[in-house]
């Protein structure tokens, strides 16, 4: 992974100091509450329902185990022994103390970390797969390109103060595992037939209040000047994008405003003076950050480990889970575990200072001190042997980790929600945990198969619940909580928008409604059928019978 | 007298800033000392003011650069207004200026112009800031020291980091 050298320490440690001084300035009434607002997001601290929250960045979502152990360490020093691991591949803290974020910060900066740019209208942590670099069907490593991406934005100054905020992820592999066409710049890694690689970039894509698919404005883009063309982009948002209503402000409403076409027509002629500019990346550079994340040195290995399929052979535990939690690795003989923070009764990417130490010390044992964190708030070890495979499993169970649920009913995305967050209309934590209750049989979520459902606790769609195949919405009405459902969402290449299906439920209606909505599936599913093809084939009319029959509704 | 941060120094402000009337009517211009007319009284009073001479314009921060690009020559300077420092929109219209159309005059930072931003202000090609008068000056100017490395390049340092890293 990238290590910093001393310009970029450097940056970061003048980054402490100009926060610290910030943060004193407003504490001794130098800057007002208006003021300082703005200048604490740029550095992901909120002030929420109970206490400030600190949102870590984690670039493209990867940790060594020493930054691990400082999160840990943070998380026992300044806060309540946990922190929470979000949809952007973050981790936040909800209970610092303002006055010790200055020298939280001093810590991170230690191990490489920070909190830049995690919140507030500017261009946010570039999020990636969380498999790059392993994964058995990418093209191009997307890790080198996010680093590149990560280092531009840092402190943009032309683009400190967007409209809103603004995000960028990266894919390389067949799979989308990145969701870009949901983010306000998508760029997918291509190669042309000359075997040359470039982008293909999205724009305007993007959940919330207007949820919308974003568009391709740009087939290909060649490496160099990705990040001129990145700038143009960006320069005709900050100079068009909407200032006078939050809710209209993020660049998917200026792009649906214009049309892609005249919208990617306007880059382009933004371009044509940038192109070929200073900015213009060398051979140089991208060789520079590329040698970070070149191939660990793999032992050549069986693709296939004896002992390994033994354990699965006898083993129906062991089997299970590495059916759900164990992803295919492009190196014969190693394999990439995903360590499950999903166990019904946590709140979904939740984790604690001690379980925190032992993934350190996992990924230090049997991953070469890697990990990642997904988009689906989840950890993986990256590098695991097949051989070690069946003594990690015993360790992550050890740890609470091991829950065999990787992609099924029980793997809910979840945003804080109520419990924690100033914005939100409803709870979704314990949606959540109800849901996990009422489907507690293993057999019949391994039955059930594939099954994302994402909650979110307002229209900020922190939950992605637009993407779920189950989506699932906190929202207010007069005053009480109450859920909407919606059915049919889909992330990665075929990115869908759920469909809401009426009129929304009370908190303790919904485990019953999802049994209903299930139900449904179970009865007209064809052969290995998953879920979410059945309700593209069948429409959410059936299931909208089945659920309101019941009579469960508050309209 | 009203202090200003002008490359670096702090010194007296030389000049007066014009401001539309609430109806959006033009202000009279003194007779002399140098002043700062909004857009749209540049755009209005041409004549008049190449006439009178010493004057710069202003830009709020809805206006555009290329509106002007091609009489940067008449100014003596050249104010963008941040009516809140989170509108952006004039660090654009500054790099715009300074980029792309070879403005080399005096280009200052007004509004909502302390500490925090002026340092962004700098790297996008303002080279004076008259900072807010219930803000210390003082204090202010040494913003522009809060940070000494970037990555990316900007119209003050159009290298990026990648070229000049060594
Ligand atoms: S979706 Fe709403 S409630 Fe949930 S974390 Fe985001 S802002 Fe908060």
């Amino acid at each position: 992974m990238y290590v910093y050298d001393d310009f970029d320490q450097k940056i970061v440690d003048q980054r402490v100091a100009q926060f610290r001084d910030q943060t004193r300035r407003y504490l001794a009434g130098e800057l007002t509450e208006d003021e300082f607002r703005p200048l604490r997001l740029q550095n992901g601290l909120y002030i929420q329902r109970y206490a400030p929250m600190l949102r870590v960045a984690v670039p493209y979502g990867e940790l060594n185990s020493k930054q691990v152990r400082m999160l840990a360490h943070i998380a026992r020093t300044y806060d309540r022994n946990y922190g929470h691991f979000t949809t952007r591949q973050n981790i936040q803290f909800n209970w610092p103390a303002l006055e010790n974020v200055p020298q939280i910060l001093a810590d991170l900066s230690t191990v490489q970390m920070h909190a830049i740019q995690t919140s507030g209208n500017c261009i946010r942590n570039t999020t990636s797969d969380q498999f790059a670099g392993v994964a058995h069907d990418e093209i191009v490593d997307p890790r080198p390109w996010c680093e590149i991406i990560r280092q531009w934005s840092t402190f943009h100054p032309e683009f400190a103060h967007l409209p809103r905020k603004f995000k960028i992820a990266v894919n390389g592999a067949v799979e989308d595992r990145a969701a870009i066409r949901v983010h306000d710049i998508g760029i997918s890694i291509v190669k042309n037939d000359a075997g040359e690689t470039g982008f293909a970039i999205y724009v305007g894509g993007g959940l919330g209040r207007t949820p919308i698919v974003g568009a391709l404005i740009k087939p290909w883009l060649e490496k160099h000047h990705l990040l001129s063309y990145l700038d143009a982009v960006l320069r005709v948002y900050n100079r068009y994008g909407r200032r006078d209503n939050k809710y209209k402000a993020r660049i998917k409403i200026l792009v649906k405003a214009m049309t892609p076409e005249a919208f990617g027509a306007k880059v382009e002629q933004e371009w044509v003076h940038l192109k070929d500019g200073p900015t213009t990346l060398t051979d140089a550079e991208i060789a520079r950050v590329s040698k970070f994340f070149v191939d660990p040195a793999y032992e050549t290995l069986p693709g296939d480990d004896a002992a390994y399929l033994a354990a699965k052979a006898s083993n129906p535990a062991f089997a299970r889970w590495v059916q759900r939690n164990v992803f295919g690795h492009k190196q014969p003989g190693y394999a990439a575990v995903t360590l499950s923070l999903k166990k019904t009764g946590i709140a979904p990417g939740d984790a604690t200072d001690a379980q925190l130490d032992a993934v350190a010390d996992l990924s230090d044992q049997y991953s070469l001190g890697e990990v990642r964190v997904s988009h689906e708030q989840n950890l993986i070890l990256p590098y695991v042997k097949q051989a070690d495979l069946f003594a990690v499993w015993e360790k992550a169970k050890e740890i609470g980790f091991a829950t065999p649920n990787i992609g099924l009913l029980t793997d809910i995305v979840c945003c804080p929600g109520g419990d924690f967050c100033s914005l939100a209309n409803a709870k979704s934590i314990p949606i959540a945990e109800g849901i996990q209750r009422k489907f507690d049989d293993l057999d019949y979520l391994f039955d059930l198969g594939e099954l994302d459902i994402n909650i979110s606790g307002c229209m900020n769609s922190c939950g992605h619940h637009h993407v779920g195949h189950i989506g699932i919405l906190g929202v207010d009405k007069n005053g009480s909580e109450w859920y909407q459902i919606s059915l049919g969402g889909r992330q990665g290449k075929h990115a869908a928008l759920a469909k809401v299906i009426g009129p929304s439920f009370a908190q303790e209606a919904i485990p019953d409604v999802i049994e209903q909505i299930i139900n449904v599936y179970v009865e007209s599913r064809e052969d290995s059928e998953h879920f979410v093809d059945v309700v593209d084939r069948l429409g959410i009319a059936p299931f909208k019978q089945r659920v309101y029959a019941k009579e469960l509704a508050h309209d | 007298m009203t202090e200003i941060i002008k490359q670096r120094q702090i010194v007296e402000d030389d000049a007066q800033l014009i401001r539309l009337g609430e109806d959006g009517s033009f202000a009279e211009l003194p007779a002399s000392g140098r002043i700062i007319v909004p857009l749209k009284q540049w755009q209005a009073q041409r004549d008049a003011l190449l006439a009178r001479g010493d004057f710069g314009v202003w830009l709020a921060s809805d206006e555009e650069a290329e509106t002007i690009a091609a009489d940067i020559g008449h100014f003596a300077l050249i104010a963008l207004d941040f009516p809140a420092f989170i509108d952006g929109r004039n660090y654009s219209n500054a790099r715009l200026l300074r980029d792309r159309y070879g403005y080399k005059g005096e280009l200052r930072a007004i509004g909502d112009v302390f500490k925090d931003v002026i340092l962004l202000m700098k790297r996008c090609g303002f080279d004076a800031f008259a900072v807010r008068p219930d803000k210390d000056i003082h204090e202010a100017l040494k913003g522009l020291d809060d940070f000494t490395e970037y990555y990316q390049g900007a119209t003050d340092e159009p290298l990026p980091l990648f070229r000049r890293r060594a």
